[in-house]
């Protein structure tokens, strides 16, 4: 499925943590302007390999990536990448909603500080919680903490927090598995408007959310090795009515219809 | 019935544990204010204002602690001031900055040791290094030398403390600063270090009301026991606290045990001071991470 507009690419990208391996051969690819849901079981490595694209992994002091990915066709692990440019280009929103414990100013401000923003920064604040949907919200109290939030504002503040210093890409790991369903269905819409002007990678365990927001969606599975660990692996990558609706595999068929393992 | 849940046997146990350690908490409550009031009745005739701003005497009715007050003062600020920097900067380094090796285990194991070296050995280090090599510097057996004693001291304790701050600030918080491209300086800078300042000053202050009682190493790098004078500079000659009381206690008259007693009620005001300032700064600290 190589397409000329991928903005990331993966080329049998294998994961490791130490010697043991998480994740192998990996190859999909991005395109710009899209939704991309990764689903699958836990521990079949889909977390691990959206921490690759924008390099988290480096954090994690055993991880180890083997193979290649691109980033607008430069190799993003390649010698002269540097892991701290690449974030602020390729943004990320968490499982667990961690909004700085500042004010809620500070806590938009702070990205475009340190990535050199000299525009206006009350504008660019305000912009940034309207695109997140949470101005109205909290036009009255920029200067309370982002942890007086409830849980779904605080997310839209990640989220708000990740739009203002303007990335290509938004990687959102299980943005709303701590969130209640109206608080989903907030984010959800968020993540639609969103794209366009984003291509957004979300790896999510609630199979409706990803038919409902995903334009193309990766199915991950694992399986038991020799040594008794399980290694994760890409099992179908495609549209994501073709996936929910006509799978090649027997595997993403039982996955998506819930009749799975 | 297959169970049987004995509610009133396992009650009893309850009750019997409660009153354990009710009774072990009573006792340790009961031999310290023994001690107290038994200091507060000797010394606290002796308080006065005239006793806090007087110097040593050979008549115990005219002497007064302000020699050794002073020379405390003097190793408490130089000890934090040469202690907080390199502490938390280690402390810093092992937890955000190293990366794991049997190296930065090697360092961290040392550490936990040295935390345990009693502190006659770090007044024996000090004594030939500070007090010895270094003298053209600290001029002997100053006070700067007793504060970079004291300092060695208490590193561990701060370090060891500045980590276990560090390690209580979530790691999202870490994870939200990288992702959106901020260098592990700014992460740290920005977010961790003044989540953690509570705790980390907590840690210092308890580090440094021990530093302020300790006797044995101040004795071995040759503090003097008679001072007239309060220190006016680093290189200066210098009296503490626990010197000075300890000086008393030592002497025949009746009237500098009373002394002593008193000095006893002013090294604890010290202390408790101090105390109170770690227990003020730890409750802001819980307060900003909820
Ligand atoms: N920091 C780490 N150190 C060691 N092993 C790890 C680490 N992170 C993940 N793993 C291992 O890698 C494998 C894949 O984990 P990963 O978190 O990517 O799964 P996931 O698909 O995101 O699961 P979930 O749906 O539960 O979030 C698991 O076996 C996990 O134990
Ligand atoms: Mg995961």
């Amino acid at each position: 499925m190589q397409s000329p507009t991928a903005v990331l690419s993966a080329r049998s990208v294998s994961v490791y943590y130490g010697s043991s391996l998480a994740v192998r051969q990996v190859s999909l690819d991005i395109p710009r302007g899209e939704i991309v849901a990764f689903i699958g079981p836990s521990g079949c490595g889909k977390s691990t390999i959206l921490r690759c694209f924008n390099r988290m992994n480096d954090l994690v002091a055993s991880a180890r990536v083997e193979g290649q990915i691109t980033y607008n066709d430069r190799d993003l692990y390649g010698p002269k990448v540097d892991a701290v440019a690449i974030r602020s280009r390729i943004g990320m929103v968490f499982q667990r909603p961690n909004p700085f414990p500042k004010s809620i100013y500070e806590n938009i401000a702070f990205g475009a500080r340190i990535n050199g923003y000299r525009g206006n920064m009350d504008e660019l604040v305000e912009g940034s919680l309207r695109r997140a949907a949470l101005w109205d919200e909290v036009k009255d109290k920029l200067r309370d903490s982002g942890l007086a939030l409830s849980g779904g504002q605080q997310q839209r503040l990640c989220i708000a927090r990740a739009v203002a210093i303007q990335p290509e890409v938004i990687l959102m790991d299980e943005p709303c598995s701590a969130l209640d369903p109206i608080s989903t269905l907030r984010i959800e819409e968020l993540i639609k408007e969103l794209s366009g002007d984003y291509t957004i990678v979300i790896v999510t365990h609630n199979m409706q959310q990803a038919s409902r927001v995903s334009d193309r969606t990766a199915f991950f599975n694992a399986e038991a090795t020799d040594a008794g660990s399980k290694v994760g692996y890409l099992v179908e990558y495609d549209r994501t009515e073709r996936i929910f609706h006509e799978p090649a595999q027997e595997a993403t068929r039982d996955y998506v219809t819930g009749r799975f393992g | 019935m297959l169970f049987n849940p004995q509610l009133e046997r396992r009650y009893l146990w309850d009750n019997l544990f409660a009153s354990a350690t009710w009774i072990a908490t009573g006792l340790a409550i009961l031999v310290l204010l023994v001690l107290l009031a038994d200091v507060l009745l000797d010394g606290s005739p002796r308080l006065s204002w005239q006793f806090i701003t007087s110097l040593p005497s050979r008549k115990p009715e005219l002497a007064g602690i302000a020699a050794a007050l002073g020379g405390s003062i003097w190793l408490l600020v130089l000890t934090a001031l040469i202690a907080f920097p390199i502490g938390v900067g280690a402390g810093l380094y092992l937890e955000e900055f190293s990366i794991e090796s049997w190296w930065s285990r090697l360092i961290e194991i040392n550490i936990s040791n040295l935390a345990g070296v009693p502190s006659i050995i770090y007044g024996l280090l000090g004594l030939q290094v500070f007090a010895r090599w270094m003298q053209p510097l600290t001029g002997g057996r100053s006070v700067l030398t007793g504060a970079l004693t004291l300092a060695l001291l208490v590193l561990p304790v701060i370090i060891v403390s500045t980590r276990e701050a560090l390690r209580t600030v979530p790691d999202g918080l870490r994870q939200a600063g990288f992702a959106l491209g901020a260098t592990r300086w700014q992460v740290v800078s920005a977010h961790v270090l003044p989540l953690a300042l509570p705790g980390i000053m907590t840690g210092t202050i308890l580090a440094l009301s021990r530093a302020i009682g300790e006797t044995a190493a101040l004795i071995t790098i040759g503090a003097l026991t008679f001072v007239p004078f309060i220190p006016n500079n680093p290189t200066s000659p210098f009296t503490a606290l626990p010197i000075q009381i300890y000086n008393w206690v030592s002497r025949p008259q009746q009237g500098f045990h009373v002394n002593a007693a008193a000095g006893i009620i002013i090294l604890m005001v010290v202390l408790m001071m101090m105390n109170a300032t770690a227990i003020l700064l730890r409750n802001r600290f819980q307060k900003t991470l909820t």
